[in-house]
């Protein structure tokens, strides 16, 4: 079945969006949320597991304490009442990689509440309220075999490692995000990514995307524009990384966006997102809507975290994100635009790292914004994971200040880098790439006005305007290789 | 070997152990003889644990372990988890799992010198009142091989009255350790909920559901009531706080000055009349050796069944989900080309009986949307104000009393097709699962027609010492623990 | 289930039905519901590691195991 898209930006010229976003967080406590296994990444299967998170017939389980005060020191930093007294539910469905068929989580009591996030997209501040966040316990992973590689369609069995059951799970859900616009994409990625850093901040997850330690839902509906009622949603599961939020937003929009200019109505249903095409295909149908038959867990007694201990919780917690940000770009000299467009692009922290590196701020903010994060989309990866550390991204910055490279020739050497070809200056030695000399230059000004009489005419009547072909032929010639400020001098001296 | 070392007391085993009069393995050894010659009749035991149980007496026997119930054999129920010896929960789909772990009671026993003789019988998941629902087939009672030795702990019930065992581990969610006592002349305690770990208990509703002693006497019944409970950090509903005085409270004995409430719901239509006779009978010696006695009035008692069979099916049905024929246990219609899904069905419909089918619909039923207030949500209500009737008669009384079961033991298949009628010999042992106060059924003499009958004391939470003074003062002027003299037909 | 073993449960279920709906008939409407038996709260353990189980004895009791994990059936794709 084809999809058809309307254009994202005309969508919602007509449509308001309603974003809901529900975040899974793994936690990093030493050990699972009800039993004494580790939790390290990576382990040999089935070797990080005990009679509890395996399910065994009169097991029980016993919360980790850690567990209970990362979540309330989660809700702290989003500014969420903390319960006074709640419990834990059983949310009750049959899945082979869920060892009890059913998941301790948290249903109409979470430990916290009510709170908010604010994030700042294209110098507008958004307000993303916090409607829950609760603790629940994750579930095994399952390797689906013979069929296309690791799909769970046309596979003939599965094999199941429960080393990641009973790991600690807060899940993070906000209230429908509306006044968005035209930012709607924006304003979901810049939530995850402000979330990963509070998360980060405090020192509760690892926030690793690409490992699964920090997984997104997107809720996503239209409704025509000025209207009240919310439009049917749909909830793309399993969105792991910023851009592919962003992503996720755009193709929901543009898709429902068809739907509905079609007359035809969005079905509300899960929906899986691709990270190959960036585009969602339909997931079970949520009208008829799975029965959890929640009820209090009676295997664990209730939670009713003292005031004290939440005062304490919150006498600890760091600064948040945003009042470090405005120290770091008081002190490099960043303006609020910058800073927004960093985090936004995920790499204010690289960005620092470089400048730490030797690197000035300008050159790194630079780098990372004017052309990084350009080449990782090209290459359909997150900024952070290209194959470039900070160091070489300072070395090449250094090399470009002292006239050694060419800003062309520094983009050629970090490609090659990203490429895998080797370290920064191994790279420009088996190249060969330097700045060209005076007397290379020379030669080469000398052959690219000789070779268009015209526009030398024209640059010896004292027509600047005209200079440009010769530079552009210039450095054709050199491969790049020239100073184009010092190209400029000698075509100006020699055509006269 | 001495045939009469089955017919000594917990404590006389113990005492000629420690004298040196004889060995622990020759306990074992006299009692796996016995088992090895009856248990093909009262089916009491599914597995025994030759070589387990002897590997323990050599222990006693070498001193490596000592206390006051060193050396003595034990009759397990099969719903308590054992490492590397068979544990199926009376259950064809656990039938072969051997588990890779210890509950903590059994650890317990172990390091008191206990000597597990094996596991035995039981309705299906402790789902019933006579284990005929035990995908084993039903034990026999000793007193007569026709009727029910109750359930779903029948068999260590049978074992206990069978001279098998002088002592038994039960569990008891809505009776189902003490109405076993009670048809079968034994003693049995529900400690308080909390106060004894359910780590290793299968888990049938686990709000309810409390493993605890039987025994031949009340002192016995006492002194395993002390190994086994006590907190445990692997059991979050385990209470910390220090076990009740109850091998005191089973030496003194002394009720004078006690306040004994007799609870006014649980008489009249339905009591068989042998049982109100003896019960009524027990009252008035509790009356002579100085209690005081009253009658109480539980006005929500009469709702205890119907909340009960709403709450532990609900809990049940989420409990009992977890065998899906994944990770262990029995797997059924795994040919290669059927789903997951399609082989949990297979393997839940051809692995559970009836009655678990019957209770996990139930169960689902009161759990789903739009039921679970008038059914799963009201139950709970009830249950508080079932609660809220212990507490307002523990103000004025000391102890409830009340017969253990309507009736003395039934006739096997008299009531295996209506459900209803079986679901009524719960009917006095429940409220106290509900409350999660302790409660006992000491033996109170025979009824009319030759069988035991059984008298239920009932406690407020961590009185458990008040069961064994009640039981103890009961068993000294009645003589209810020679009661089991009279078994001579095995 | 067979269809005739359905249909019995079915009447059971009915009859069992009526008796447990009696706690309908019982005025509760302010009453709280009791989900624990005894009243304890904050029962936790501190997040240090405990010895669990090798693979070896996790998969021992497996149906069926594959490259130390448990192998089941297809799961149905949700696609």
């Amino acid at each position: 079945m084809t999809t058809t898209l309307g254009a994202y930006d005309d969508v919602l010229d007509r449509y308001a969006p309603v974003l809901g976003l529900e975040t899974h967080v793994e936690l990093g406590t030493a050990t699972k949320l009800f039993c004494g296994c580790s939790t390290a990444f990576g382990a040999p299967p089935n070797t990080q597991v005990c009679p509890t998170c395996l399910g065994l017939p009169g097991s029980l389980p016993v919360t980790n304490e850690a567990a209970i005060e990362f979540t309330v020191k989660i809700g702290l930093a989003l500014h969420c009442e903390i319960a006074t007294w709640c419990r834990f539910a059983r949310k009750n469905y049959f899945y082979p990689d869920m060892p009890k068929d059913y998941q301790v989580s948290q249903y109409d009591e979470p430990l916290c509440t009510d709170g908010y996030l604010d994030v700042v997209v294209g110098g507008e501040a958004f307000r993303v309220e916090i409607e829950r966040v609760h603790l629940e316990e994750d579930t095994g992973k399952s390797l689906h075999v013979g069929g296309a590689t690791g799909r769970i369609h046309g596979a003939t069995h599965s094999l199941v490692d429960y080393n990641r059951a009973g790991i600690p799970l807060v899940e993070i859900v906000t209230r429908p995000v509306q006044g968005t616009g035209h930012k709607a994409a924006e304003v979901a990625r810049a939530y995850v990514t402000e979330l990963r850093d509070v998360l980060r901040d405090l020192g509760v997850s690892d926030v690793r995307m690409e490992q699964g330690s920090l997984r997104c839902d997107v809720n996503l509906s239209l409704m025509p524009a000025g209207a009240t009622q919310l439009g049917t949603r749909t909830e793309t599961k399993n969105v792991n990384s910023l851009r592919s939020v962003e992503r996720a937003v755009r193709h929901e929009v543009e898709r429902q966006g068809a739907r509905l200019d079609a007359g035809e109505r969005v079905v509300q249903e899960t929906r899986h997102f691709h990270e190959d095409s960036g585009t969602t295909s339909p997931g079970r149908s949520k009208e008829e809507a799975q029965d959890y038959r929640y009820f209090p867990e009676p295997d664990l007694v209730p939670l009713a975290p003292a005031r004290e201990l939440v005062e304490g919780l919150r006498a600890t917690l760091p600064e948040p994100p945003s009042v470090r940000r405005a120290a770091f770009a008081e002190v490099n000299g960043f303006t609020a635009i910058d800073l927004e467009q960093m985090v936004n692009a995920g790499v204010l922290d690289l960005v620092g790292e470089t400048i730490a590196a030797g690197a000035s701020p300008t050159k790194s903010k630079g780098w990372w914004l004017g052309y990084l994060v350009g080449r990782a989309n090209e290459l359909d990866v997150e900024v952070s994971e290209l194959a470039i550390t900070v160091a070489q991204v300072a070395r090449i910055s250094e090399l470009e200040d002292s006239g050694e490279l060419t800003n062309k020739l520094a983009r050629q050497v970090a490609d090659a880098v990203i490429a895998g070809e080797g370290d920064v200056d191994a790279v420009i030695e088996s190249h060969g790439w330097k700045v060209a000399g005076e007397d290379e230059l020379i030669v080469a000004v000398d052959a690219a006005l000789a070779a268009q009489p015209d526009i030398a005419a024209k640059i010896r009547d004292g027509n600047q305007g005209a200079v440009g072909p010769i530079v552009g032929a210039v450095m054709k010639a050199t491969g790049g290789a020239a100073d184009a400020t010092r190209a400029r001098e000698l075509i100006l001296e020699r055509a006269s | 070997m001495t045939p009469e070392l089955t017919r000594l007391t917990a404590v006389e085993t113990a005492a000629k152990i420690a004298a040196r009069e004889v060995t622990a393995v020759e306990v074992a050894q006299a009692h796996l003889d016995r088992i090895a010659e009856v248990n093909g009749t009262l089916n009491a035991f599914l597995h025994i644990d030759t070589d387990g149980a002897l590997t323990q007496a050599k222990r006693v026997d070498a001193g490596e372990v000592e206390g006051p119930l060193a050396g003595v054999p034990l009759a397990l129920k099969d719903v308590i988890v054992t490492r590397n010896v068979p544990t199926t929960a009376g259950s064809k789909i656990l039938e072969g799992w051997i588990p890779p772990y210890d509950a903590t009671i059994v650890e317990r026993m172990r390091d008191a010198g206990i000597v597990v003789l094996g596991k035995t019988n039981m309705d299906e998941f402790a789902m019933g009142s006579s284990t005929e629902h035990s995908a084993y087939g039903a034990a026999h009672n000793p007193w007569d091989l026709e009727r029910t030795p109750g359930g779903s702990g029948g068999g260590s019930s049978a074992a206990v009255a069978g001279f098998l065992a002088p002592l038994g581990i039960g569990t008891d969610t809505g009776g189902s350790i003490r109405q076993p006592a009670a048809v079968t002349g034994t003693v049995g305690t529900k400690p308080t909920y909390g106060g004894v770990s359910r780590y290793g208990l299968i888990a049938f509703s686990s709000s309810l559901d409390q493993a605890g002693p039987c025994a031949r006497t009340v002192l016995d019944a006492a002194l395993l009531h002390a190994v086994i409970a006590g907190h445990d950090p692997r059991d979050s509903t385990s209470i910390d706080a220090d076990v009740p005085p109850v091998v005191d409270a089973a030496r003194d004995g002394d009720v004078s000055g006690m306040r004994v409430g007799v609870v006014k719901e649980f008489a009249g239509e339905g009591y068989q009349d042998g049982v109100t006779v003896r019960f009524e009978e027990a009252v008035a010696t509790l009356a002579g050796l100085g209690a005081d006695v009253v009658e109480v009035s539980c006005p929500h008692f009469d709702y205890a069944l119907a909340a009960y069979y709403l709450i532990a099916p609900s809990e049940a049905s989420s409990n009992l989900a977890r065998y899906d024929a994944m990770r262990y246990g029995l797997r059924v219609g795994d040919d290669g080309d059927a789903s997951a899904e399609e082989v949990m069905a297979a393997t839940r419909a051809a692995g559970f009986g009836a009655e678990v089918k019957r209770r996990i619909m139930l169960g689902t039923y009161a759990l789903s949307a739009g039921y679970y207030d008038a059914y799963y949500g009201q139950a709970q209500k009830v249950r508080t104000l079932i609660t809220r009737d212990f507490e307002n008669a523990f103000t004025t009384v000391d102890v409830l009393v009340s017969p253990t079961t309507p009736t003395t033991a039934f006739k096997l298949g008299e009531r295996v097709d209506d459900p209803l009628a079986m679901y009524l010999a719960d009917l006095c042992t429940i409220p106290s699962n509900l409350y999660g106060g302790p409660a006992m059924s000491v033996p109170c003499g025979l009824s009319d027609d030759g069988l035991p009958v059984g008298f239920q004391v009932m406690a407020p939470v961590l009185a458990d010492d008040r069961l064994y003074r009640v039981g103890a003062a009961l068993e000294r002027a009645t003589g209810s623990d020679r009661l089991l003299e009279q078994v001579t037909n095995l | 289930m067979s269809d005739s073993e359905l249909d019995a449960m079915a009447g059971q279920l009915d009859v069992i039905l009526s008796a447990v709906g009696r706690v309908q008939q019982v005025a509760a409407a302010d009453i709280p519901p009791t989900s624990h038996a005894v009243p304890l709260t904050n029962v936790f353990r501190p997040d240090t590691a405990a010895a669990g189980l090798s693979a070896e004895e996790a998969l021992a009791a497996a149906p069926a195991a594959e490259q130390d994990r448990f192998r089941v059936p297809r799961i149905l794709d949700d696609e």
